[in-house]
C-alpha cells in the first residue's frame, strides 16, 4: 500500500504554483480526493523531474569502506537524484551478468534511487578482450551503457568492435577519453600551473585525440558514442564538428569541471586531484557555453568516493576523484542560472534518454510517474564534508557557500527525502 | 621572516638578500672562531629524508649542528615509512617529538606543503620531486654573488633537463626575484610547456646553447639522467652531449669572467666534460661549502634568530 501526498504550492519547472496529489506512484488527476494525504508544504519550491546521473562510482563490490550502493544511493537522493548509473570499475569488475545483477539487486534493496549498472567494455577493464556485453544486456540489470571508465578503450580496433557490437541491443559505449601514452604518470592539467608545481602534465590533446578518433569510428560504423566528463575547450570543438557531421555522439560534463580550475592544485591538496584534471579558465568558459548551447548534452557527477587514506597523502600518491552527488544541482544552478527547463533537460531528461530509463526524466504532471525532486532555490548552505551521506569526505567544495537545496525527493510516489533528510 | 621555506617564491628580494647576507656572516664566524654557535641550543631539527641524498642531508646536519641544535635523522628509506606509514602519521610523530624544524626531502612534488599543514614547526623543503629545491638555489645565488660580486643584472643560463629539475625551478624564481636575467636552454622536449608564464614573465627560453653562451655570466649545467633517452626526450646520450653538453670547446665561447656551475651529482661526459668540471671557472667545490653556510642562515632565520 503506497501512501498519498499532497504537495502544496509547488512551482513545476518555474510555472505558477500548483498542488500535486501523489497517489499509487503517480501524479493524480487534478481535483482528485486528497483526504488523508500527508501534506508537503512546497511554497517557494521548484519541482524538477528526478535527476539522473549517468556517471556514479558506488564502489560496491570491493571498496565498501569508501561507499556502498546504499550510502551512495542516499547521497544521490539527497542531491535530488532518482536514478544513477553505477560505473563498472568495482572489484570484481562489473564485466559479467553476475556482477551487474548483484549491483542492480543491491540498488533495489536500498530503494532510494534506481541503480542502473553500467557494464565494462572489456574483461577486467584490461582493454584486451570484449566482456560479455550481450549477457549483461539480457540480464535482469538490462545493461545498455558500457564503459571501462577509469581506463580508456585506447585500442582503436577494439573500440570499433565494441561500438559495432552493442548496436544489436541499442547499447552505447561511454568512453573515458584519455590517450594512455600521452598521460603516463600525469598528475594534473599540463600548462602553466603544472610547470610551476613540478607535477607531470595531462595534456588536453590526450582527451581531444581520443574523442576525435572515436567520433570518426562511431560515424563509420553508425554506432552511438557517449563521451564521459569532457574537460577541454578543444574537446568541445571536436564534438561540435562530429555533431555537425551527423555522428550520434552525446557528451557529459561534470559540475567540478564547470566550476573549478587547475589553480586549485597550488595547495597540493589531493582533494582537487581528479581525472580528467581540472583545467583552465578558458576551458571552464567553453564548457559552460557548450552546456548551455547543448553541444554538451548533460551534466554527470563522476561521483568518486575515496577513503581518507587515499586522499590525506602526497598529491602523486592520491587517487583521483571527488564526490559530487549532493552538490551537483547547486553548482549547476550557480553556473546556468535558474533556467529550470534547461536544468531539467541537462540533468534529467537527456541523461534518462541516453540511459534508456523511460520512467525517469518526466515532468511531474497528472498521469506521470511521481518521480521528482523539490528544490528550494532561495536557500544557501555551506558545504560540510562531515555532513555528507556518502561514506567518503572528498568534496572539493568544503567551506563553500552554494545556492539552492533539495527539500524532498520522490521515487514512484514514495519519498526518499523529506524536509531535507533521507527517509531511510 | 617567513615560517616555512617551501618554494624559492616564498622569499621576496629583501628576505632572500637577508638569507645571503646572514650566510656570509655565518661563514665568516665559523671560519675565524669556534665551529659551533650557541644560537639554536635546545631546539630540535629533524632531517626527514624519503630519498637517498647523503650530500644534502649531511649539509643540513652540519648546518644545524654548528648552530648547536639537536639533530634527529629520520631516514624514511628502509624504516616504517617505506613500509607504508603515511606522511601524515609521520608528521604527527615528529610533532610529538617536538620538532622545531623539519627538513624534508621527498620524491613527490608538494610533499613539504602537505607536511606544513600537519606540523607546528617550520618546514624546509630540501627537494621535492620535480618541483623545487630552494636552499640549492640560495647556495647557487650565494656562490654567484661571491664570485661575481652581484646578482642584479647578471645573465644566467640554466641548461638541460628543466622539465624534471627542482633546481631549475627554484633558481629561476630566486634569481629573477633578485634581478638577474635568466635563460633556460635545452631540447624543447625537456622545457616545460608554458614555462615562461609559469615561473617569470621575464624568463627566456632557448634551444640553442651555442647562441646563448657568449652572452652569459653564469652557465648552470643540470644533471640529465640517461634514462630520459628511453622516454624519447632525446635520441641518444651522444646526441644530447653534442647539442647541449658543456665541453672545452664550448667553454671557450663564454666571456672571460663567466663561471660554470653544477648542482651535482654530475653525469660526467653527459652534460659536462671532466675538463670543464675541473676547470678554474667551475664553482662546483665551493657550492658544496657554501651549502652549509646558506642552510645555517635558513635555519637561523626560520627558527627566530634576529
Ligand atoms: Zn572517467
Amino acid at each position: 500500500m503506497s501512501s498519498t501526498f499532497l504537495v502544496k504550492g509547488v512551482s513545476v519547472l518555474g510555472a505558477e504554483p500548483t498542488d500535486l496529489l501523489i497517489r499509487d506512484g503517480v501524479v493524480a488527476e487534478v481535483g482528485g480526493d486528497a483526504r488523508g494525504a500527508q501534506v508537503v508544504d512546497a511554497a517557494g519550491l521548484v519541482a524538477l523531474p528526478g535527476l539522473v546521473d549517468l556517471h556514479t562510482h558506488l564502489r560496491e563490490p570491493g571498496r565498501e569502506d569508501a561507499e556502498t550502493v546504499e550510502s551512495g544511493s542516499r547521497a544521490a537522493a539527497l542531491g535530488g537524484y532518482t536514478a544513477v548509473c553505477a560505473m563498472a570499475n568495482t572489484s570484481p569488475v562489473a564485466d559479467t551478468a553476475g556482477v551487474v545483477e548483484q549491483v542492480w539487486r543491491l540498488g533495489r534493496e536500498a530503494g532510494l534511487v534506481d541503480v542502473q549498472p553500467i557494464g565494462a567494455v572489456t574483461v577486467g577493464l584490461a582493454g584486451q578482450h570484449l566482456a560479455e556485453l550481450g549477457a549483461m544486456a539480457t540480464s535482469a540489470a538490462k545493461v545498455r551503457i558500457f564503459s571501462d571508465d577509469g581506463h580508456c578503450v585506447s585500442d582503436a580496433r577494439l573500440m570499433r568492435r565494441a561500438l559495432e557490437y552493442v548496436k544489436a541491443f541499442d547499447g552505447v559505449i561511454a568512453q573515458h577519453a584519455e590517450e594512455p601514452r600521452l598521460t603516463e604518470g600525469a598528475q594534473m592539467h599540463e600548462g602553466e600551473v603544472s610547470a610551476r608545481l613540478g607535477l607531470t602534465g595531462w595534456p588536453a590533446v590526450a582527451e581531444e585525440a581520443i574523442i576525435a578518433r572515436d567520433a570518426l569510428l562511431a560515424g563509420h560504423v553508425g554506432a552511438r558514442l557517449h563521451v564521459c566528463h569532457v574537460s577541454t575547450a578543444g574537446s568541445v570543438d571536436v564534438i561540435r564538428q562530429a555533431k555537425a557531421a551527423g555522428v550520434r555522439v552525446t557528451a557529459e560534463v561534470t559540475p567540478h569541471h564547470l566550476l573549478l580550475t587547475d589553480e586549485r592544485a597550488t595547495s597540493y591538496d589531493p582533494v582537487f586531484k581528479v581525472n580528467p584534471p581540472l583545467r583552465t579558465k578558458t576551458d571552464v568558459a567553453a564548457l559552460r557555453s557548450a552546456l548551455a548551447e547543448g553541444l554538451i548534452d548533460i551534466v554527470a557527477t563522476d561521483h568518486a568516493p575515496h577513503a581518507v587514506e587515499d586522499k590525506e597523502c602526497e598529491w602523486a600518491y592520491a587517487r583521483p576523484g571527488m564526490i559530487g552527488l549532493e552538490t551537483a544541482l547547486s553548482i549547476v544552478l550557480d553556473v546556468l542560472g535558474p533556467d529550470w527547463e534547461l536544468i531539467a533537460e541537462r540533468m534529467s531528461r537527456t541523461p534518462a534518454r541516453i540511459a534508456g530509463l523511460t520512467e525517469h526524466g518526466r515532468t511531474p504532471a497528472p498521469g506521470e510517474p511521481a518521480t521528482f525532486t523539490l528544490f528550494d532555490p532561495a536557500a544557501r548552505w555551506e558545504v560540510d564534508p562531515t555532513g555528507s551521506a556518502s561514506r567518503s569526505r572528498n568534496t572539493p567544495y568544503a567551506g563553500m557557500t552554494l545556492p539552492g537545496r533539495i527539500v524532498a525527493t520522490f521515487l514512484r510516489g514514495e519519498p526518499t527525502v523529506l524536509d531535507g533528510k533521507a527517509v531511510k | 621572516m617567513i615560517k616555512h621555506l617551501l618554494s624559492a617564491a616564498d622569499l621576496d628580494a629583501q628576505h632572500a638578500t637577508l638569507v645571503l647576507d646572514t650566510a656570509a656572516e655565518l661563514a665568516n664566524l665559523s671560519s675565524r672562531e669556534v665551529k659551533k654557535l650557541p644560537t639554536l641550543r635546545g631546539r630540535t631539527v629533524v632531517n626527514l629524508f624519503y630519498e637517498d641524498s647523503t650530500r644534502t642531508r649531511i649539509s643540513f646536519e652540519a648546518a644545524a649542528k654548528r648552530l648547536s641544535a639537536d639533530v634527529i635523522n629520520f631516514s624514511a628509506k628502509g624504516s616504517s615509512v617505506s613500509k607504508g606509514e603515511s606522511l601524515k602519521d609521520t608528521a604527527l610523530t615528529l610533532q610529538a617529538m617536538g620538532a622545531d624544524a623539519v627538513v624534508v626531502r621527498h620524491p613527490a612534488s608538494g610533499a613539504p606543503h602537505r607536511l606544513a599543514q600537519w606540523v607546528d614547526g617550520s618546514v624546509v623543503n630540501a627537494g621535492d620531486g620535480t618541483h623545487e629545491h630552494p636552499t640549492q638555489a640560495l647556495l647557487d645565488a650565494y656562490t654567484m654573488r661571491s664570485r661575481l660580486g652581484r646578482l642584479a643584472g647578471l645573465h644566467v643560463a640554466i641548461v638541460g633537463d628543466v622539465l624534471h629539475s627542482r633546481v631549475a625551478r627554484s633558481n629561476v624564481l630566486l634569481l629573477t626575484t633578485l634581478g638577474a636575467k635568466v635563460t633556460v636552454v635545452g631540447p624543447p622536449t625537456l622545457i616545460p610547456v608554458d614555462v615562461g608564464p609559469a615561473l617569470s614573465p621575464d624568463l627566456r627560453v632557448s634551444y640553442d646553447l651555442d647562441a646563448v653562451l657568449p652572452d652569459v655570466d653564469v652557465v648552470m649545467m643540470l644533471r640529465v639522467q640517461r634514462e630520459r633517452m628511453n622516454d624519447s626526450y632525446f635520441p641518444s646520450t651522444r646526441e644530447y652531449a653534442r647539442r647541449y653538453g658543456l665541453d672545452a670547446a664550448r667553454m671557450r665561447r663564454l666571456p672571460e669572467h663567466a663561471i660554470v656551475m653544477h648542482p651535482g651529482p654530475m653525469v660526467r661526459g653527459m652534460e659536462i666534460t671532466p675538463e670543464v668540471a675541473d676547470s678554474a671557472r667551475s664553482t662546483i667545490v665551493e657550492q658544496v661549502a657554501n651549502g652549509v653556510s646558506v642552510r645555517m642562515a635558513v635555519l637561523y632565520l626560520l627558527l627566530g634568530g634576529k
